[in-house]
């Protein structure tokens, strides 16, 4: 019974780490570069669902349509400004820019809205399911559907849309891509924008579960998500999911029997021996769906 | 190369000293000001607390200079910023030196503090921190301090707990890596065990794992704890207190000054907080003459803010000073900082101030003795219990 309890909360955990995993492997998978930024896009769309909501007084549908918005405008804006003229540069020069966007986002938040967390309202009714005994909250079963969803929604747009191939083909090469007539700017720039809606989608349901948001409340999640994608198999989208939900049941299970204290260093302990036996994380290989 | 940064250190001393005598100098020819540093975070993550400082601060010595300052001497005061790093707050207090500070109110958070207090103890420079909790702020016998220290009020809250028959099975949910959070729960700890109570379940979180909190509720419940003690900030038991919720967890709830903000926290779950009590010196919805007068003063210079523990710290620490100057009889403004301090550390053992945070005295190791507060929250508001 308790180890049931204790099983519900790190999916519930767990399903959050996948909802960002997609943004993160999404953008990996097709850029081939690691947007150490997205926990603040998170933070940022987390911060406009939460003036629409609470300060306009918007409902809350179309105070997550301006969140997607506004994080799409910001996810294409600083892949122009900030990554675009690094194309062909290191991957390190990338990644080094990548931490610095992460770091200005958090400090102009810090400068709009203070340091202060802010309590946020949960876009999702109150109800909860009775399982075996223990209830699960209404936060977790649409975080956990949302998360399903988006993964059949991306693997079918990636498959079947003209757009979607676009994207496989510059994942595998990108000077090929475009003797075949495919735009590469204008495919990463979707790709962009597609994974800072996910962002945005990310950050409601995040601060809907833990009802407060912060300047830095995208900073560890985003962490702990990306160690989801890896532990998945990096730019596998079935792999960031599952990686999330198998990281979040860990850390609660670890928290539980171990110890609460020692839980990220387990999580990350665990990674690194999946990491030594398998390179490429769970799914790296035997899905060869890399996006 | 150890020559090299001797004297460079030598060199850059000279320059700060002469800056010193330049500034003493241009006072001489003005009034009769006596400037006080203080030195706190208003940038970075602990922004609020030393935000909340200043703005208490600057509004008693207004105050004060308004009243016609202390013994002839008008106040002046300096804030530089520390971002809550240790490094920068030594750098703000050599700043703050060059601008000729002749005491420090400071440090706001207990990491720099420590450092700095290393420094006005080279320098004999006397120095009151409002909020530097830890134990390690005061060593010296040129410091002293207006906040309780992390173990009293560990102490004192296993005390409030057994005394008043609170509960006999208690749970802990603590930060273990915030010195403020273990240092409480490690000596709530001892004293729990001397007065008989339980401790049922002490589960911990780190500062990167501050969001999930289910698990740790879990274990508490199971416990059978009739009492959950919170040594945390509010951010983190607003959290707790949503999570707790939903599992529908049927314990009180018990914290120190660091749940000072709960309410506002929870926002439109305020309800929530109802019936949670906690340790405090400074409620700022309680009915005393001192503390409305207080409170309407600060919400009507800082746009309506409702002060905090801080900035009631930081207010009766202005008033500390005033009264210390007033009994050690200081009323030439150029006093020399080392004769300033010795004055000011024999007053400040004998000086009894009735503040905002309660009525202190000292000892000469630095520690304030005051009464802690018991205050339960009701329909939002604090109520004396």
């Amino acid at each position: 019974m308790s180890f049931f309890s204790y099983f519900v909360s790190g999916i519930s955990l767990g399903s959050i780490y996948a909802l960002i995993a997609l943004g993160y492997t999404m953008v990996y998978g097709i850029a081939k570069m690691l947007n150490f930024a997205h926990g603040d896009v998170i933070m940022i769309g987390g911060y406009v669902a939460f003036t629409a909501i609470t300060t306009m007084q918007f409902p809350v549908w179309l105070s997550i349509c301006i969140s997607i918005l506004a994080c799409i405008i910001l996810g294409v804006v600083i892949e122009k400004i900030a990554y675009k003229p690094l194309r062909n540069a290191t991957p390190l020069a990338i990644l080094i820019t990548a931490i610095g966007v992460s770091y200005l986002l958090q400090n102009v938040a810090l400068l709009i809205f203070g340091s202060a967390a802010k309590s946020f309202t949960s876009v999702v009714p109150k109800f909860s399911v009775e399982l075996g005994g223990v209830s699960i909250t209404g936060e977790t079963i649409v975080t956990i559907a949302v998360a399903v969803l988006i993964v059949i929604c991306l693997s079918i747009f990636i498959n079947k849309t003209k757009s979607g191939r676009a994207m496989l083909a510059v994942s595998e090469d990108k000077g090929a891509a475009q003797l075949m007539g495919i735009n590469v700017n204008s495919t990463i720039s979707l790709t962009f924008a597609i994974g800072s809606g996910l962002a945005a989608v990310a950050s409601v349901l995040l601060c809907s579960t833990y009802p407060q948001i912060s300047p830095y409340t995208g900073a560890m999640p985003g962490i702990k998500a990306f160690t989801a994608a890896v532990f998945g198999g990096i730019g596998s989208i079935p792999g960031a999911m599952i990686g999330g939900v198998v990281l979040g049941i860990i850390e609660s299970l670890s928290k539980a029997y171990i110890s609460s204290e020692l839980s990220d260093a387990i999580v990350f302990g665990v990674l690194i021996i999946v990491l030594l036996v398998r390179p490429t994380g769970l799914f790296g290989k035997k899905f060869n769906e890399k996006v | 190369m150890k020559k090299l940064i001797a004297m460079s250190l030598a060199a850059i001393m000279a320059v700060a000293g002469l800056a010193g005598c330049g500034n003493q100098a241009a006072e001489t020819d003005g009034e009769n000001t006596l400037v006080i540093g203080g030195i706190g975070p208003v940038t970075g993550a602990a922004a609020t607390y030393g935000q909340a400082v200043k703005n208490g601060a600057e509004l008693a010595v207004k105050e004060i200079n308004a009243a016609g300052g202390v013994n002839g001497m008008t106040l002046k005061f300096l804030f530089e910023d520390d971002e809550h790093d240790a490094e920068k707050s030594v750098n703000a207090y050599n700043t703050l030196k060059d601008k000729g500070i002749q005491l420090l109110m400071g440090t706001v958070t207990s990491t720099p503090c420590v450092a700095v207090a290393e420094k006005t103890f080279e320098d004999n420079m006397f120095q009151l921190t409002p909020s530097g909790s830890s134990v390690d702020c005061i060593t010296h016998d040129n410091a002293f301090r207006i906040c309780f220290s992390d173990p009293n009020q560990g102490i004192a809250s296993a005390q409030y707990i057994a005394d008043n028959n609170l509960a006999t099975k208690v749970a802990v949910i603590y930060n273990s890596s915030d010195v403020y959070s273990s240092g409480i729960y490690e000596k709530f700890a001892t004293e729990a065990a001397n007065k008989g109570l339980e401790i049922v379940a002490a589960e911990a979180f780190t500062k990167d794992s501050a969001t999930d909190f289910t698990v740790q509720i879990q274990k508490v419940k199971e416990s059978g704890a009739e009492l959950l003690f919170l040594p945390i900030y509010y951010q983190e038991a607003a959290l707790i207190l949503t999570q707790a919720d939903k599992v529908d967890l049927d314990v009180e709830f018990f914290g120190c000054d660091g749940l000072d903000g709960v309410i506002a926290q929870l926002g439109d779950q305020a309800a929530l907080a109802d019936g949670v009590m906690l340790l405090t010196p400074f409620a700022a919805d309680a009915k005393d003459e001192k503390t409305v007068a207080f409170t309407t003063a600060y919400k009507a210079a800082y746009n309506d803010e409702i002060p905090t523990q801080f900035a009631a710290d930081a207010y009766d620490a202005i008033y500390v000073i005033k009264a210390a100057l007033e009994k050690a009889e200081v009323s030439d403004a150029n006093i020399a900082v080392s004769d300033l301090c010795e004055k000011l550390k024999a007053a400040m053992v004998e000086i009894e101030v009735p503040g905002v945070t309660g009525t202190m005295t000292w000892t000469a190791d630095g520690e304030p003795t005051k009464d802690p507060k018991a205050m339960y929250i009701e329909n939002g508001a604090y109520k004396a219990r």
